[in-house]
């Protein structure tokens, strides 16, 4: 086990900068997410860690260890990919054991190990088979096996959930969560995928075109939103977003969309006033807006009209025309929207998010 | 109304017609060998026609010239056991068809593994890589011909050049020198084929597989073994097979080389049955018998071509 460094990495591919000055710190036994949009260099810097592509600058540090220039099999980490990319000619037992016979480890010790590994996995009856003849979960836990016979420092995890079907990926997501939080293993893992990151991290690196936008725990990354970027990427639907314009006045500071004005949340005046009389970006998430049918409420609601109802069973999503552009709330599934009617719309001022709109930067 | 005009009756049974033709056309199995027949059509006429016509004449003693001869069972098959210029020939044809297949092989693997390095001008030299097996063999081996010339070889005048010999060498002198010049001419035409089709399959190859077991710790040697053999294997089984069948049954680069010669001692069974059949002394019966020893051989090879073709596709 093993904390990870990724120290100013940077790595290029013909003048494009796939990850640009990434510093990173992962610590023993934590399970670090990587997310972010495709492209965004997630999958190039689990690379550069994993070995299988040389950085152009900055160091990667294992352990304690600087393994920058150590080929991967020096590197003691084992990585488990998309396609799970198992030896098709292989046995499932052949498989796992293959890493283990190339360390020269002794047969008796092989056989203990993979044993014991497929009964963790609930694999030990697959052991004579060939991949070709597993579903996909089962080559999904063989991949998986592979990697946790090796007991390396870290586990480097490339999207291994998306080639799942969905009920099948909330399952196997749960269960990666109990074996790494019983193996205690460094892990870093790679997902597009915001509520796999979400669910699974103990803490999440966002990326956006090879920059690491974000660090920080899941609870912290959806409540305080570093800039624009992270704010609309994590939660779904994402955060409503609207240009508004900051008036100060009367001891008070407003916040002006086209007819609708919003107080500013009181600890945040002082911060706003800053850009009296200039726009800002500010954002409201959807469970943030408390919608109800009508022109029920106190007068300082908004009434706004609604566009389109999407029941989804749990929750029902009311997209409602505002000031500028739609805005969508969450409602309560039970209650009934006609689209073209009239809601009234409470805002959780509280929990309002602004933004630079130069440099996308939280205001607060 | 008991009577129908007789118009309608013609009709009602011209649709019937229709509607049976199409119905019989609607059936999977009808329509299969329908798509089927002109192929098999073809292969009737231009290769069991031929086939069992060959087989005919080698049961007679028909010669060029004359309209048919007469049947005289096995006589042909058995002459030959006593001919020493096939007992050369079939020993020639050995060698040629099993010695060369290693070396194609060998160096078709070693090629297709560069070529399928990345480096600069790679499709080019993938194209040109082909290019022996592109050329018509008469053509290229008119090339080889000069290249062994006993007077104007450029390999003998290179090598005089370079003081390793005195004099020229006779490529195509003596038997062992023949047999010698004629394989490398076949390696040099039949590796690309080794090459491009080990090439496709070296591509077929995931990346991810090679990663995974770079990171489990596999050199590149191991990697060779564990991950790009076991995948290209089926290719190379496939490959060779029918390298062998190909070579066994050549004619053209013996036939512009050597003739057979010198005395008839680099014959192989496309080229002494030529000879002996057409060329010389147009006994046709013999001819045919001549290359009829050849089915065996090309049956069992082929028997277990498509046995193994079948398993993989089990």
């Amino acid at each position: 086990m093993a904390q990870v460094i990724y120290d100013h990495v940077t790595k290029r591919f013909d003048g494009v900068i796939a990850v640009n000055d990434l510093t990173l710190e992962v610590k023993d036994g934590e399970f670090l997410v990587l997310v972010g949009p495709s492209g965004c260099g997630k999958t190039t810097a689990l690379r550069c860690l994993a070995g299988l592509e040389e950085v152009s600058s900055g160091d990667i540090i294992i352990g304690d260890r600087v393994v920058t220039h150590i080929p991967p099999k020096d590197r003691d980490i084992a990585m488990v990919f998309q396609n799970y990319a198992l030896y098709p000619h292989m046995t499932v037992y052949e498989n796992m054991a293959f890493g283990l016979k190339l360390r020269k480890m002794p047969k008796q010790e092989i056989d203990r190990r993979v044993k014991e590994v497929a009964e963790m996995l609930g694999i030990q009856d697959l052991l004579n088979r060939k991949p070709r003849q597993l579903s996909g979960g089962q080559r999904q836990r063989v991949a998986l096996g592979r990697a946790i016979v090796r007991e390396p420092q870290v586990f480097l995890m490339d999207e291994p959930l998306s080639n799942l079907d969905a009920k099948l990926r909330v399952q196997t997501r749960g269960e990666l969560i109990k074996l790494q939080r019983r193996l205690g293993v460094t892990t870093i893992y790679v997902t597009h995928d915001q509520v796999e990151a979400m669910t699974m991290g103990h803490r999440i690196a966002v990326m956006n075109q090879g920059v690491l936008q974000q660090l920080d725990t899941p609870e912290n990354l959806y409540d305080h939103p570093a800039n624009l970027f992270v704010a609309t990427f994590i939660g779904s639907p994402a955060m409503n977003i609207f240009p508004a314009r900051v008036v100060t006045g009367e001891g008070a500071v407003r916040l002006v969309a086209g007819d609708v004005t919003l107080e500013s949340p009181a600890e945040q005046r002082g911060r706003l006033a800053e850009y009296a009389n200039r726009e800002v970006l500010v954002g409201i998430r959807p469970e943030d807006l408390i919608v109800q049918p009508g022109q029920v409420g106190e007068d300082r609601h908004l009434r706004l009209p609604v566009e389109i109802v999407e029941p989804l069973g749990s929750e029902t999503l009311v997209h409602l025309r505002g000031p500028v552009g739609t805005l969508i709330a969450k409602a309560d599934p039970h209650v009934h929207f006609s689209p073209g009617e009239l809601a009234s719309v409470r805002v959780k001022i509280e929990h309002l998010h602004a933004f630079d709109p130069q440099t996308e930067l939280a205001l607060f | 109304m008991t009577t129908a005009p007789a118009g309608t009756v013609r009709q009602v049974m011209s649709f019937r017609l229709r509607d049976r033709v199409r119905h019989w056309l609607d059936s999977e199995p009808v329509l299969a060998y329908l798509f089927m027949s002109p192929g098999w059509l073809i292969l009737l006429l231009f290769m069991s026609y031929p086939f069992f016509l060959g087989i005919w004449i080698s049961l007679t003693d028909r010669t060029v010239g004359l309209p048919s001869g007469e049947f005289v069972g096995l006589r042909n098959y058995t002459e030959l056991f006593r001919d020493r210029t096939f007992h050369l020939t079939v020993i020639n044809t050995f060698i040629y068809g099993f010695v060369t297949v290693p070396f194609k092989l060998f160096l078709g693997l070693l090629l297709a593994l560069l070529l399928n390095q990345a480096f600069p001008m790679r499709n080019v030299l993938r194209a040109a890589l082909l290019l022996p097996w592109i050329v018509p063999t008469a053509l290229s081996s008119l090339a080889w011909l000069m290249l062994y010339d006993a007077v104007l070889s450029p390999f003998s005048w290179l090598l005089k050049n370079w003081g390793l010999i005195e004099s020229n060498i006779a490529f195509l002198g003596t038997r062992t020198n023949a047999i010698i010049s004629l394989c490398i001419a076949n390696i040099w035409r039949g590796t690309p084929f080794f090459a491009v089709a080990i090439l496709a399959g070296l591509q077929a190859v995931p990346q991810e597989l090679h990663e995974a077991a770079a990171i489990e710790g596999a050199n590149r040697v191991q990697r060779f073994f564990a991950v790009t053999l076991p995948v290209i294997k089926g290719i190379v089984v496939i490959t060779t097979l029918f390298s062998i069948i190909w070579t066994f049954a050549d004619f053209q680069l013996v036939y512009v080389l050597t003739k057979g010669g010198p005395a008839n001692s680099t014959h192989i069974f496309g080229t002494y049955a030529w000879q002996i059949g057409i060329g010389g002394a147009g006994k046709l019966g013999i001819g045919a018998a001549i290359s009829l020893y050849m089915f065996p051989v090309l049956a069992v090879l082929s028997a277990i071509l498509l046995r193994y073709v079948r398993s993989q596709e089990a």
